[in-house]
Formats: structure tokens, C-alpha cells, sequence
């Protein structure tokens, strides 16, 4: 799969995207997680209505080759989960930036998406 | 996540490199260390190579293991005194898989012993091991030429239901007429190959040594031949579904051939081997643990150093798990007290702090049809 890094979304450096829809973040895996990962075989996520810290382990995300913890990018409720991939982990895989989402958080704290970074910050740091 | 973004070129390592390293990548090979060397982690995909190996055919490059050429007219009885299987009931052309163990029994390693005659031998061992294999050798045989091949050769593995039509190709002996565990000494493009009919993958395959020249043309060859290139990756889940031991993880020289489930590579009518008082022992009064296969009642895959627990307190070890994309369910090995080894025992595997169930089942999770 070729590694994408759409300009519309925000990074963390530790693999997570964020896409900002008004005072909800959607949360995903980049692509490049995806490729290092390989085939996905299991993904545990929190609760609707948990509230994250920024930082928090939320979940973990899990290959044949690795299994990794899943950290909340910023601080906020658990407005959704998104039960498909629970079902069915291989759609992060096939669409990490799509149907492959992993939560909605609330917008709590609209200064703590300063630390995140761009999509061709991130593309640097990855491909160099 | 902990994955960190280096990319591959930039990593420098002191690692071996098998004579195919060039061509892994040219392929987009992404490599790992493992056992000194820097070997194919995977190609196109683990569950691509995987499902290639079982139901078309795959190969890989096993240059890293150990091969020893051992010649000597006393041979055949020193090298009984120094495994618990009977080697003397193999002729000419075939070959056994059998463990070098310690006084106490502990494996040393597990290995291929080769009967050319009773006075040539060829020993395959794992690439990790094999410099104190050869010592442990050495220092055990008199009398014996002992030659090193391990970075003379190239070892193949060639494996799947297609691998007798892809090889039968390149060869004029009929392979069709080499049984399990039997080998053959024969021309391959144009070079000399040592064709045995073993692999580690539970399909049926080849294990084929050349010299490197040859080696580098026949790898070239299957390429053309539309043979899957296959890495470390998928070798271990099609192992693993095999219920085939990876020596240092489910097995080491503090677990005896009782206690890792291969009794069956132990020939009790042998008076004598190194080893062999404490075997008898252990079979006289039963192991304390044992390996067992077991499947998780979960998605979640069961990892080597996992405790394994029965109402919350440890009782043994996970020492393999994956989750393999032929049968599709996670499953594993494991050490356990032998009380609680028998198939449709149930028992906890604690992953990340919460006690998933599993079951005892039977071994291997996978058998071919076309074997």
C-alpha cells in the first residue's frame, strides 16, 4: 500500500491522525502504521462516553507481527466508537483515513492541538 | 504507538548477510535481524506468503542455517552416543530430525542428521546455534573431518502443494519417488544440489543446498517460475500452525525432549546416550510441565513470555502464539504443569492484564491434504 498523508489532517508522531470536524476530532492510525503493522487481526478501543487524558492509553491495536498501545491524542469524551473495526479490524488496513476511523473525541481544549503536526511535517519525519 | 519511523536504509548492523541479501532487496524485501544475520521479515505480505505456501508454492532463504559435512569411519557410532534417536536405522538418502541434548537432557539444539553412507553425514542446524553446535560437535567426535558449509552454500526452501512441479522442472531424478525425509544428490543447473524432501512449513517441499553461484540462479530461477518469495514472517505462522518448535523459544537447554512433546525423537531401546539416565527418569516418574498447543477464545494473539494462569495465579509460560491466516483462530505453545496438558483442558492466558481463556488442543493445528 503506498503511504498517504492527507494535508486536511493533523499527526502525532506516535502514528495517530486526527481530522477536525467543528468541536469533534476524529481519530485514526496513519497509513505507515498500517504498513509497519501488517494484516490487523484485533483492535480493542474504549467506551462511548469514557473521558480520555491527553496522553492516556485508550486501546490497543494489534498484528500478527506487533501489538501497539493506542495513545489519546488530546483530551476529550468518547463521543463515538467506531464498532466496524472491532468487528472487522482488516478495514483499518484498507482504509486507515476512512472506514478504517477509530473514535470521536469532544474538543475540550482547542490549545492542545498545537502539538500536533502537519501532514508534510509528519511526511518528513517518516520518509526523511 | 512505540513504532518508530527509521527508514530501512538508514540502519546499519553488524549482522550476517546471506549471498541472497541483494536480491531480498531488489524484491523490497523488508529486513530484520534474527539470530545474527539480517534476514526477509516479508515481501509482499505475511498473509500473502503465507496463503502462497499453502495453497501454491513459496520459497526461502534459509542461508543462515547451520551446515556441516561430517566424514570418518567411526562415525556412525559417536554420533549415536550424542542424540536420543537411532540413527542407525537410517540408510543411505535419508534423514532424521532429532535433538542434541546435554548430560541433564536440556536441548542443546534441534537439528537434521543426513545419512549419505554410514561415514558422511550432513548436519543442518539452526542459524543461531551454530557455532556452539559445532563446538559441542567438535568437541565429541575424534577422528571425524568436519567441514563448515554454512557460508559456501545457499539453502533454499522451497514449499507447497506446487513445489514437486516447479522443482521437477529444473531435475532429471523423479521426484515424485523421494519420500518424506528422503534426499538426493543431483544436478541443478548445472551445478551440484542436495535435494531433501523436509521443510518447516507442514506443506509438502524441498530443502535445497547449492553452492552460491548456483544458489543465486536457482533463487532467479523460481522467481521466473512464479514461486512466492516468502520471509521470516510467514515462515513462523506456517510453523506454528504445524505446531513446529522454534529452538530458543519453545525449547532450550533448560527443557528436556519429555517436557518440549518431541518423546516421539527418543528410541528407549537405545542402552546408551548422553543424557539418557536423566530421560528415563523423567519417563519413570512423568515430567513436572510439558509444551502443549492451545487455541485463545479471543481475537487477541497469545505472545511468547505471556503468563499463562488458572484462577489468577501463574502456571506456566506461552513461549509461541499467533494468530496464523490458514486456520484463522489465535493459537500458541506453551509450557504447563503436566496435570493440566490433556487436550479440552481449559486455562487462562493473562494479555495485558486480563485473563482471556484457552483450551488445550490437539497438535498440529494444520494438516496438508496434499502431504
Amino acid at each position: 500500500m503506498a503511504l498517504e498523508y492527507p494535508e486536511d489532517l493533523k499527526y502525532l508522531d506516535s502514528h495517530e491522525y486526527l481530522r477536525i470536524e467543528g468541536d469533534t476530532v476524529v481519530v485514526g492510525v496513519t497509513s505507515y502504521a498500517v504498513d509497519q503493522l501488517g494484516d490487523i487481526v484485533f483492535v480493542a478501543l474504549p467506551e462511548q462516553g469514557e473521558v480520555l487524558s491527553r496522553g492516556d492509553s485508550f486501546g490497543s491495536i494489534e498484528s500478527v507481527k506487533a501489538v501497539e498501545e493506542l495513545y489519546a491524542p488530546i483530551s476529550g469524551k468518547v463521543l463515538a466508537v467506531n464498532d466496524k473495526v472491532v468487528d472487522d479490524p482488516t478495514i483499518i488496513g484498507a482504509d486507515p483515513y476512512g472506514d478504517g476511523w477509530l473514535l470521536k473525541i469532544s474538543l475540550a481544549d482547542a490549545e492542545e492541538l498545537e502539538d500536533t503536526i502537519s501532514s508534510e511535517e509528519y511526511k518528513e519525519r517518516i520518509e526523511g | 504507538m512505540g513504532i518508530h519511523p527509521i527508514p530501512q536504509r538508514i540502519i546499519m548492523t553488524k549482522n550476517k548477510r546471506t549471498p541472497l541479501f541483494a536480491a531480498h532487496g531488489k524484491l523490497g524485501a523488508r529486513m530484520v535481524p534474527f539470530g545474527g544475520w539480517d534476514m526477509p521479515v516479508q515481501y509482499s505480505g505475511l498473509s500473502a506468503e503465507h496463503s502462497a505456501v499453502r495453497t501454491q508454492v513459496g520459497m526461502f532463504d534459509i542461508s543462515h542455517m547451520g551446515k556441516f559435512r561430517l566424514e570418518g569411519t567411526d562415525i556412525l557410532e559417536q554420533l549415536q552416543s550424542l542424540v536420543p534417536s537411532n540413527l542407525a536405522k537410517l540408510e543411505p538418502g535419508q534423514a532424521q530430525y532429532t535433538v542434541l541434548i546435554n548430560p541433564e537432557a536440556g536441548i542443546i539444539d534441534d537439528v537434521i542428521f543426513y545419512c549419505q553412507s554410514p561415514e558422511q553425514w550432513v548436519v543442518i542446524v539452526n542459524g543461531a546455534t551454530c557455532t556452539k553446535d559445532r563446538l559441542w560437535l567438535e568437541a565429541h567426535l575424534s577422528g571425524v573431518s568436519f567441514t563448515d558449509d554454512t557460508d559456501n552454500q545457499i539453502l533454499i526452501a522451497l514449499q507447497g502443494p506446487q513445489a514437486v512441479e516447479v522443482l521437477q522442472k529444473l531435475v532429471s531424478v523423479d521426484l515424485g519417488r523421494l519420500g518424506r525425509f528422503a534426499f538426493v544428490t543431483t544436478e541443478l543447473l548445472g551445478g551440484s544440489a542436495f535435494i531433501a524432501r523436509t521443510g518447516y512449513t507442514g506443506e509438502d517441499g524441498f530443502e535445497i543446498m547449492v553452492p552460491v553461484e548456483t544458489g543465486l540462479k536457482l533463487w532467479e530461477t523460481f522467481l521466473a517460475l512464479g514461486v512466492v518469495p516468502c520471509g521470516l514472517g510467514a515462515r513462523d505462522t506456517l510453523r506454528l500452525e504445524a505446531a513446529m518448535h522454534l529452538y530458543g523459544q519453545d525449547m532450550d537447554e533448560t527443557t528436556t525432549p519429555l517436557e518440549a512433546s518431541l518423546g516421539w525423537v527418543i528410541d528407549w531401546q537405545k542402552p546408551e546416550f548422553i543424557g539418557h539416565e536423566v530421560l528415563r527418569a523423567q519417563k519413570a516418574a512423568g515430567t513436572a510441565k510439558r509444551l502443549v498447543g492451545f487455541e485463545v477464545q479471543s481475537r487477541q494473539i497469545a505472545r511468547h513470555g505471556y503468563p499463562i494462569t488458572l484462577a489468577g495465579e501463574p502456571i506456566g509460560v506461552v513461549t509461541s502464539g499467533t494468530l496464523p491466516p490458514t486456520i484463522n483462530r489465535p493459537i500458541g505453545l506453551g509450557y504447563v504443569p503436566t496435570a493440566l496438558s490433556a487436550v479440552g483442558t481449559v486455562f487462562d492466558i493473562e494479555i495485558r492484564g486480563k485473563q482471556i481463556p484457552a483450551i488445550v488442543v490437539k497438535r498440529p493445528f494444520y494438516r496438508s491434504l496434499s502431504k
